[in-house]
Formats: structure tokens, sequence, C-alpha cells
């Protein structure tokens, strides 16, 4: 049965290539309206995955529900699903005008129809002017609007988008990364987005499914998945992180005492700790290192440690701290303003880590 | 000499004609003016002469020629010329376009060895293949052989010297110069391309017929060029496998020249037959332009 929640309703979907697994499992549901993205490095099954929405492959196991009708193995044309392409796949020998209106004009949509919608996605996606070129007189940038255009003119219930900003350079892409948030909410459509570009599936999605090995690994907001990473490869994957091997050294009332790789010695909430565990993996963001040159006040962990090496990032100041213990931790500090204390290489300093800070997580086998 | 180019002016790497240029043309210009230009022009020439009794060419002037090119009998012969190749030309395109089609969407290994099958004709002499369809299509030969010990037939098919055998022969000696030029032309054509059509509701014709058509015309034109023309003139085949029943406009010529010694009249036909291979490359760049736009 179909849950009439979900828009995309995938359930235990497998797809293998010969002796590779390229999508292991998966289930996830996709809200109506929702932005999601589909993010993790190349080869871990998020494009699989994708194209098995569009419907160009064809899942080994498993189903998949798109608006409560399934379309396991529906054509990819019988699908009110649409795809814009990575390398955009603008038809060359059609204006943009033709290719824009190809999705109307296959489903029968009447002439006069035709050229009103055209024109009101032109105008959606900024592209008055140009309806009478060629894709090869546009820019990278034009010709990524034309393809966006061309997918959501057909006002299709899903849309996929397949790393469509990875050919742009980085201004523009952070400026279409605004618009097509901007976008999604204005049309409410449902996105389905994939990148291997964190920082784009921070910004933009309502949600993140971060995908390895052909499974989801976690699917949650950006805060959760950035704060509250749920495994090991989720922490390392979304910006940096220090995840070091942690041994049990005693219980507490409200803690556990235990000890880092390394020497550095700490105390976690003992909620957080895996109940029976004697081992674990204790991950903390480097900008939640806190580092003074005064002792740090409040902080349930306080230790003393030396600047080993100073990076210096233009906003940021990357620190690599040796504790005295023996534990090598990385801090990302402001560069402060000179009423500030300056912290540089060579010089001895307080740090501190807070409780809500430690994430704890399942050691690795 | 300037060390540096000057401010306005433009990417000094573009390429653009240089003297340089004109010199590694010059070879292949010589050869051209020497063999094709100079003997057009001296076609041209001899079709308005007239021929003396012994086969000599007069060099005087006349029209005559060309009235008898558009007398009945030549005109019916050209008439099945076109025919010949055109349905010749039909058959390679259904034949070819699949096959160029289906080589340039397999795997770069698959892709050569396929490749390669289709050239292998090539490493044996066209007279001895003709010779070889001769051998296959005679009414003792290995088809009928074949179909009659199989029982499909009760008695041998009088296949060879018949307009049937001219055109398998022609199918066969053209097939290459279809699959070849539309294997180029597929295998440069985005596969995303026909997935864009499809995921924008385009079933397999639509997205045929829409696209992948549009987008690999060239190759299609190529193709098209490279068999009709040649497949008018020929005449070994129609020789060898038609016998003498089915005269196309390259026997007649091929007679006029060796057998009745009329160099003029040769010639007229030839530039007829000339011109209207450029008419219908003419009209083929038209059609391509129309599918462009």
């Amino acid at each position: 049965m179909s849950d009439p929640e979900f828009m995309i309703d995938v359930r235990a979907v497998t797809k293998r290539f010969g002796d590779f697994t390229a999508v292991n499992d998966i289930t996830l549901g996709v809200r109506a309206g929702e932005f999601i993205t589909l993010l993790g490095p190349s080869g871990c099954g998020k494009t699989t995955l994708l194209r098995m929405l569009s419907g160009f492959e064809t899942p080994d196991e498993g189903s998949i529900r798109i608006e409560g009708n399934d379309v396991t193995r529906l054509a990819p044309y019988r699908r009110n699903v649409n795809q814009v392409f990575q390398s955009y796949a603008l038809f060359p020998h059609l204006s943009v005008r033709d290719n824009i209106a190809f999705g109307l004009r296959m489903q029968k949509v009447g002439d006069e129809e035709t050229r009103r919608r055209v024109a009101e996605v032109v105008d959606l996606v900024a592209l008055g002017g140009f309806e009478d070129r060629m894709p090869h007189q546009l820019s990278g940038g034009q010709r990524q609007r034309v393809a966006l255009a061309r997918a959501i003119v057909p006002k299709p219930a899903v849309l996929l988008l397949d790393e469509p900003l990875s050919a742009l350079d980085a201004k523009l892409r952070r400026q279409m990364q605004v618009e097509l948030k901007r976008l999604q909410k204005r049309l409410g459509m449902t996105f389905v987005f994939v990148t291997h570009d964190q920082e784009e599936a921070l910004t933009m999605s309502d949600r993140v499914a971060v995908m390895n090995r052909g499974r989801v690994e976690q699917l949650g907001t950006a805060t959760e998945i950035y704060h509250r990473p749920a495994s090991g490869f989720v922490a390392d994957f979304i910006g940096e992180s220090n995840s070091l091997p942690a041994e049990l050294l005693a219980r507490e009332d409200a803690a556990v005492r235990v000890r880092l790789q390394g020497g550095l010695e700490l105390r976690v909430p003992r909620a957080a700790w895996p109940a029976d565990a004697t081992r674990a993996l204790v991950s903390v963001r480097p900008e939640k290192v806190c580092v003074s040159k005064r002792p740090i006040e409040g902080a349930e962990n306080g230790f003393q440690a030396v600047i080993a090496e100073e990076i210096f990032q233009g906003a940021l100041d990357h620190l690599v701290l040796r504790t005295d213990a023996g534990t090598v931790l990385s801090a990302v500090v402001a560069n402060e303003s000179a009423i500030m204390e300056a912290l540089h290489e060579g010089d001895r300093v307080w740090c501190g880590l807070h409780f809500d800070d430690l994430v704890i997580l399942p050691a690795l086998a | 000499m300037q060390a540096l180019p000057a401010a306005d002016a433009e990417n000094p790497h573009a390429r653009r004609a240089t003297p340089m240029g004109w010199w590694l043309l010059a070879p292949m210009l010589i050869w051209l003016a020497l063999f094709v230009v100079a003997p057009l022009l001296i076609l041209v020439v001899y079709s308005f002469c007239s021929r003396d009794d012994l086969g000599r060419v007069v060099f005087d002037f006349t029209w005559t020629n060309y009235a008898r090119v558009f007398d009945d009998t030549y005109l019916k012969i050209l008439a099945r010329s076109v025919g010949y190749a055109a349905l010749t030309t039909l058959i390679c395109v259904a034949a070819g376009f699949p096959a160029g089609w289906f080589i340039a969407r397999r795997p770069p290994a698959v892709r050569n060895r396929l490749l390669l099958l289709v050239m292998i004709p090539f490493w044996t002499s066209f007279l001895i293949r003709t010779y070889a369809w001769i051998a296959i299509l005679k009414s003792e030969g290995l088809l009928n052989a074949t179909l009659l010990s199989a029982r499909v037939i009760p008695q041998p098919l009088e296949l060879l010297y018949t307009p049937v055998a001219v055109v398998i022969g022609l199918v066969y000696a053209y097939l290459p110069f279809m699959i070849l030029p539309v294997y180029g032309s597929a295998e440069k054509l985005d596969n995303a391309l026909v997935e864009a059509a499809h995921d924008l509701g385009a079933g397999p014709l639509r997205a045929f017929s829409e696209v992948i058509i549009p987008l690999t015309w060239p190759g299609i034109a190529a193709g098209v060029l490279l068999v009709f023309v040649p497949a008018i003139g020929m005449f070994a085949i129609t020789d060898l496998m038609g016998g003498a029943k089915v005269a196309m406009i390259g026997n007649v010529i091929q007679n006029q020249v060796f057998k009745a010694r009329n160099l003029p009249f040769a010639a007229a036909l030839g530039v007829v037959f000339t011109l209207l291979f450029v008419a219908s490359y003419l009209a083929l760049q038209w059609r391509g332009r129309r599918a462009r736009a």
C-alpha cells in the first residue's frame, strides 16, 4: 500500500550492475513540495537512484511510487517527472523556444496555450529576448536556465536535478543555488537534487539524504546532519570534524569518562554513550573547540594545549592543537579584531568542549 | 616584426587561411585540376562535337547529342537507372541506419570489432565478390541448392540475370557506404539527448523523428549521396549480375565509348548525368537546411 503522505515513495529498492551493487535496499519517502538532496561521493548510488526515479533504470528489487502510482517499471515518457540533465542535454537543432516547448508539444498542448506557458516560464527564469537563439549561442548559465525552463514547463509532479550546477563557476553557482531554492518555493514543486557538493546540499535542501556505498547513511535536515551526524562517514563527509576513537574509563552519574586516542581524557554525556559499549567514536567540529589564552570557566571539559600549527584562511584561522595529554585536535577560530587576544603558533592555550557539542558514534567495526 | 600582437589584434591562435595553408592544399588542387576539372571540361567540349565514320571526334558545334539524350530510349534507361539507384538507396537506408545506430550505441571495444566486420569485404576485390554473388545466385548455385535440399522450393529460382539480382548486388556493394556515415553521426549523438526526449514525454517514435533523425541527418545525407550517385552509374554489377537484360545508364555510356565508338554522344550522356548528381546533391543540402531550421 502506498503512503498518501509521500509524493515519492521508494521501498526497499536495489539496483545492481554486474557484481556492483549501486543502490542497496534503499527506502525513502519524499513529501510533496519538499526539496530533497541526495548527497554523496561519486559512486555512492545517488545518480542511479535518480535515474530509477526518471525511469532510465529499472530496480532489480523493490518498488517506486510517485503520486501514489506504481512507476517501478513505467517508461520514462509515461512518468509525470522531468529531469534537468547534468550536461543540460539541450536539443542543438532547436531554438530556445522550441527546446522549452518540446515537452508541451509531446503532450499535444494547443499552440495558444503552449505560447502562453513558454512565455510564462521564459519570464520566470529570466530568459526574455533569448527565445530565438540556438543553444550554441548561449553561455553556460543561460543554457542551465533553458534546461530548467524546459523541465518545469510541463508542470511535472517531481523535478529531478542531476548535478545541474556543477558546470558553472563558483560565483554563478551560488547565485543559482539561491534562485533554484526561490523557484522551488514559488512553484511548490517537489525537487530531488543530486550533488556531491555539501555546501549546495546544506544551503538549498529541506532535507538531505547522505548516501554512501548504495545506502542512505542519514536522512535529515541540514542542521541535523551537520550537528548530529549519525555515522562516522556523515561526520567526515559533511564539513570538517575531529573523529577520534575513545575508550570507556568509568561511568559517573550523568557522564562517562573516556580516553581519546592520544591520551586526552574527557567527560561525555552518559545518555549519548552506547549502553554496553566500551569503545565508541567521539566527534567534534573544529569550530566547537573553544580556545583561549585564559582558563575557560563553565565548560564540562577543560584542558591545556599548545598551538602546533596555524593555517591562515582569510576570515578564519585553522589551528592544530597538541593537548598536554598528547591528542591532536583541529580547531577553527575567527580571525580576531585587534581588541581581542591574538593566538599564534607556539602559544600555550586553554581549551574547552561543551557536552552538547560532542557527538558519540558507534565504533567502527 | 612585432614582438607582441597589437592590443586590438584578434586571437593570434585563431584559425585563418594563410599562404602556408594554400601550399598545403596545392598537391590536392593540382590533382583535382588535372584529373577532375580538365577531364570534365573535355567532356563538355566533346559533348558538343560530332563523330566521323571512323569514330574520331570532329570539332564542330552541335546540339544533336543532347537532343539524342532526350530521346525516349535513353530517357527510359535514365529513369530506370534512377529507379534502381533510388530503390538501392532506400534499402540501404532501411538496413544501414539501424546497423549504424546499433554499432554506435555499443561500448567502444565492441564498436570497433563491429566496424571491422563492416569493412572486411573491402579486403577482397570488388569483382571477385561480385562473381561470388553469381556463384550464390545462379540456378545451380548455393542458395538454390540449400533451398532445394531443405525442400523449401520445388524447383530452382531464376534469380541471376534478373532485376532482383541487380538490386541485391547494388545493395551489397553500397551498404557499407551507408552504415559508416550513419555510424559517424550516431556516435557523436549524446545519449542524454535521447533520454531528454523520452523524459519530456516523447515515445520511441517521436524521439526518433524529433531528435534522432534531425541530429543524424548529416550522416544519412552523406550516406544517400555515397550510395545513390555511384549506384546510378554502376555498370559492372548490372553487366555481370543483370546479364545484358537490365541496361542502365552506365552500361549505355560504356557501350557508346567502346562498342559504338561515339565519344561525343557518350560525353553528352555523361554531362547530363553529372548535372543530375549536382541537382540531387543540392536538393539534399536544401532538405538538410530545412531539417535544421
